[in-house]
């Protein structure tokens, strides 16, 4: 069993919502990356997904768009990464990791190379914002598969209930909604909205589901947790680094720890409530 | 074997291994229903009725297919011909695209349009085509582009558009189309996105080379009407692509006329300084699509240079990387100098200013020319006017604009 499934089957026995942090490898500066991987191991978080720094994120917001630019002036390649997260599995062999990121750096290595290096680093999952299950069919999934990385897919708000068949057919390890229409870290969460969607998607397939984009705050984690097997939280904690820049590692760590905190009590939070 | 060029892309959008649906899952729903309802239109003759009646009557064509005497005897060779997509209203080739997607943009029920531009040419035609038809516009515009092409900028102002200058990235073409696409995201339900190339995801690449072949159409027939033959060569630009797919398209069967599509050498290929992904990039994914690209060995993408706004972006359709491939088309480049002088020699030969991006398809007829001899012609697409760029020529030249 892969360490995502196994992550949300035990989280699942003990009744408790899983939370996914995002940080972009290489923010504010590539040194601490793993170091900051720790630190939000050790605030909560079940998974996390390490964002891999591309020169054009379309689907990505300001936030994330600058955090991109500051990893990438610091030369952060798909390579390094690979290399951050074999230096993160030495410490820790639990927490699962997921690489988000576009195709073309990915494309640049080769899926099977990649794919390979990824497992031998200890990645356990792959999200390809770019990359539909329509496309996926041509040597992306095989190659992920062959060396036993879940391929994850998003879901978004227009998505049509005839696609969600390939999404769990090609996909695995979980379903990643995004809770808006919109980039990464817009303001415009609709919990109504999301709530009749992602009812639809847990009655529609068998695979946890993890809600992100837009969750700014404690309290949509809250709300997000009351609905879905994971909350997501990128931009709100991208941003925080944005004062960052030139900063020691422990101080990095430090604020990205206590900006993790509410969102982790949020969905505590509703864990208890469900649980009572 | 015979290649039935009609028949690509193939139904996934692909033209070989380039092209495809490399999008967002937000996007996938709304492209699906864009190919469903233009494949329906493709197959409509009311459509492309109307269609035809506002090239006649609202654009100007058929443009005219010129014997350029005067730059042939001073050029030394092959006779030349330019179609002349500068004459169209809004000055170039890209209203005969922005026509066609707004009159879709209407039968789908969108009420607000955006585009990117480059030069400035496929806005103002975007904005030319929403005033017309009572839409809302946004045209997203690299912030280096906005100071080197004003003109265009105040013409799109002035037909009502919103321009917002793009400030991430390079601050080209490339972060102009990553903007417009995070307003599509954002706003998918109302907006219609009207890309100004032959690029981006299936399928964009198909119907705006649909909407451009009427360059071809027509000068396949003009050509025969004045010489009684076909060309010996076809040269257009390549940026992203239209306007020499335009031209190439309905030539594509006849094997007997060689393509030229003249890529921007900028300071010259060996400097890494240029706009050339089909001469010196290499594939990978970009803006929805598998094509040529430029960048570096980690796959990100390269900065590009060219005098050309409308040619300065990394990437181009992926029609063109088939081409490419099978060998059916030559890319080639030219730099920023050579395209300086074949704008002087135009302008002061013919009496025809062309935008610098033409310039580069005539920079590189200028060699092919005496290659090819008086026996020979070509058709050379001067695809825009050169108003646009007098900021920058008059700099060159060193007059007061």
């Amino acid at each position: 069993m892969s360490r995502i499934a196994a992550t949300f089957d035990r989280l699942r026995a003990e009744g408790r919502t899983a939370l996914i942090p995002y940080i972009t490898a290489g923010d504010p500066h590539p040194d601490c990356t793993v170091a900051m991987m720790h630190a939000l191991v050790e605030a909560g978080a079940d998974l996390i997904e390490l964002g891999v720094p591309f020169s054009d994120p379309m689907a990505d917001g300001p936030v994330i768009q600058k955090a991109t630019e500051r990893a990438l002036a610091h030369g952060t390649s798909l390579a390094q990464v690979l290399e951050m997260v074999e230096t993160f599995r030495q410490k820790d062999q639990d927490t699962p990791i997921v690489l988000m990121g576009y195709d073309n750096p990915v494309e640049a290595m080769g899926y099977a190379p990649f794919a390979l290096r990824a497992r031998e680093a200890g990645v356990d999952g792959v999200l390809t914002v770019d990359m539909p299950p329509e496309e996926a069919v041509d040597g992306y999934l095989e190659a992920l598969a062959a060396e036993g990385l879940d391929r994850i897919f998003l879901v978004a708000p227009t998505t049509p209930e005839s696609r969600l068949q390939a999404v769990e057919a090609e996909g695995s390890g979980f379903v990643y909604y995004v809770s808006l229409k919109g980039v990464t870290g817009a303001d415009a969460l609709d919990v109504q909205d999301v709530a009749e969607h992602v009812a639809v998607l847990k009655r529609r397939m068998n695979r946890p589901v993890g809600i992100g984009f837009g969750i700014r705050d404690g309290e949509r984690a809250y709300e997000m947790a009351r609905l879905g097997d994971a909350v997501i939280v990128g931009s709100a904690l991208v941003r925080e680094m944005e004062s960052m820049v030139g900063a020691p590692c422990e101080q990095v760590t430090a604020r990205l720890k206590e900006a993790l905190a509410p969102f982790r009590a949020g969905v505590d939070r509703a864990d208890r409530e469900q649980s009572s | 074997m015979t290649i039935d060029y009609s028949q690509f892309p193939d139904t996934r959008g692909h033209f070989g291994p380039y092209g495809g649906i490399f999008a967002p899952e937000t996007l996938m729903a709304a492209l699906e229903e864009l190919k469903q309802q233009y494949h329906t239109l493709k197959r409509d003759p009311q459509f492309w009725a109307e269609l035809d009646a506002d090239l006649r009557d609202y654009v100007g064509r058929p443009s005219p297919l010129y014997f350029a005497e005067r730059l042939t005897e001073a050029w030394g060779g092959a006779k030349i011909y330019l179609k002349r997509e500068d004459l169209n209203h809004t000055g170039a080739h890209k209203v005969n695209n922005t026509i066609g997607q707004a009159l879709l943009a209407r039968r789908l029920g969108k009420t607000r349009i955006i585009a990117e531009t480059g030069a400035g040419q496929h806005g103002v035609a975007s904005a030319t085509v929403a005033a017309r038809l009572g839409l809302e516009c946004v045209v997203y515009m690299g912030a280096d582009d906005v100071a080197r092409q004003a003109p265009n900028v105040a013409r799109m102002k002035m037909l009502g558009a919103e321009v917002v200058p793009v400030t991430s990235g390079t601050r080209t073409l490339k972060d102009a189309l990553n903007e417009a696409m995070r307003d599509w995201v954002t706003h998918v339900d109302d907006t219609f996105y009207i890309i100004g190339t032959v690029a981006g995801p299936h399928p964009y690449p198909e119907m705006v080379r649909d909407f451009q072949a009427v360059i071809g159409r027509e000068a396949r027939q003009q050509i025969l009407e004045k010489t009684g033959r076909l060309p010996d060569a076809l040269v257009a630009c390549v940026g992203g692509g239209s306007n020499a797919i335009g031209l190439f398209y309905e030539f594509l069967p006849d094997e007997e006329v060689a393509l030229y599509g003249v890529e921007a050498a900028g300071h010259g290929l060996e400097t890494g300084q240029h706009a050339a992904p089909l001469c010196a990039g290499r594939p990978g994914v970009l803006h929805g699509n598998r094509t040529y690209l430029m960048q570096d060995d980690n796959g990100q993408i390269l900065g590009t240079h060219s005098i050309s706004a409308g040619l300065d972006y990394p990437g181009v359709g992926p029609e063109h990387a088939w081409l490419k491939d099978i060998g059916r088309a030559n890319y080639v480049a030219v730099t920023d100098e050579e395209a300086l002088d074949a704008c002087r020699d135009l302008t002061r030969l013919e009496g025809i200013l062309p935008a610098l991006e033409s310039s580069h398809a005539l920079a590189y007829a200028k060699k092919l020319a005496p290659e090819l001899g008086a026996e020979r012609m070509m058709i050379v697409n001067l695809s825009g006017r050169g108003d646009k760029d007098m900021k920058t020529l008059a700099a060159v030249e060193g007059f007061e604009y």
